[in-house]
């Protein structure tokens, strides 16, 4: 463990990738960007957990990790999957345009 | 080694919500999955730093590459600049103000809990299995339910109509 550096700057630094994320989410229009974005934030998270889990040596954080990432790649195959489909039924891939339930 | 690959990962997914086309965001997005693996590795998570580079930067981008490849979008995306993104972004930076000071935070109190000191083979196949398979089977069993929902999902969503 690298002593010289304390768990407050692996904290910050995951905050600060997971509000990246977040403007990416909110500010962009392209789906794939959205769902990359969604990736950024999903890392953040597992920044933490892996953080937390060495300053505590507790390695339950490690586990939860690998769950994340079972989740995330879950994720990858539906929501590729989904963007497809959008694709094909209406030639884009703009969050703007997929407004089918708004009524 | 901390504040290097830290630097990655910031520049990273800096560049990838702001690159203008998907196949440079996610290439940006490979940048920064190296950066964390780095970082886990530094952190002792020896197995994570594996998992990271096959699982993140091995699977999930190289399937969002082919997805992006496939489908040859030419169309322009504009930010919808306007008053009421204005609004958001301003939101967005104070709650993630607020949410770095809790995180600066937040390391102190952990420290004073407990920061042990690391026990032998912290972080290795042998050792994150064998609390993986006793204390976290369930979790670990649910896991793999939840991606065989997944796989037939994915084959549902990708048949010719939908």
């Amino acid at each position: 463990m690298d002593i010289a550096v304390p768990l407050n700057h692996y904290l910050i630094l995951s905050a600060v990738l997971f509000s990246i994320g977040v403007v990416g989410v909110v500010s962009r229009r392209n789906v794939i960007i959205i769902y990359m974005s969604i990736e950024v934030m999903l890392n953040a998270v597992n920044l933490t957990f892996v953080a937390f889990s060495t300053y505590l040596n507790d390695m339950g954080g490690h586990v939860f990790v690998f769950m994340v990432m079972a989740v995330a790649a879950a994720e990858a195959a539906v929501g590729l999957a989904i963007i497809i489909a959008i694709f094909r039924n209406r030639r884009s891939v703009d969050v703007d345009k997929v407004n089918l339930l708004k009524g | 080694m901390f504040y290097l690959f830290g630097f990655g990962a910031l520049f990273g997914a800096l560049s990838c919500v702001l690159a203008r086309q998907p196949i440079m965001s996610a290439l940006f997005l490979i940048v920064n999955m190296l950066s964390l693996a780095g970082l886990y590795a530094v952190l002792n998570a020896h197995l994570i730093a594996a998992l990271q580079i096959i699982v993140y930067a091995g699977a999930i981008i190289v399937l969002t590459l082919f997805v992006i490849m496939l489908l040859n979008m030419r169309e322009k995306e504009g930010l919808a600049y306007g008053h009421k993104v204005v609004l958001q972004a301003a939101g967005i930076v104070v709650v993630a103000f607020v949410f770095v000071g809790i995180a600066s935070k937040a390391g102190n109190l952990a420290i004073a809990t407990g920061g042990a000191e690391l026990s032998a083979g912290f972080g290795t196949v042998v050792e994150v299995g064998k609390v993986m398979f006793t204390e976290y089977i369930l979790t670990f069993e649910i896991a793999s339910v939840l991606l065989l929902v997944a796989l037939i999902g994915a084959v549902v969503l990708s048949k010719a109509r939908v």
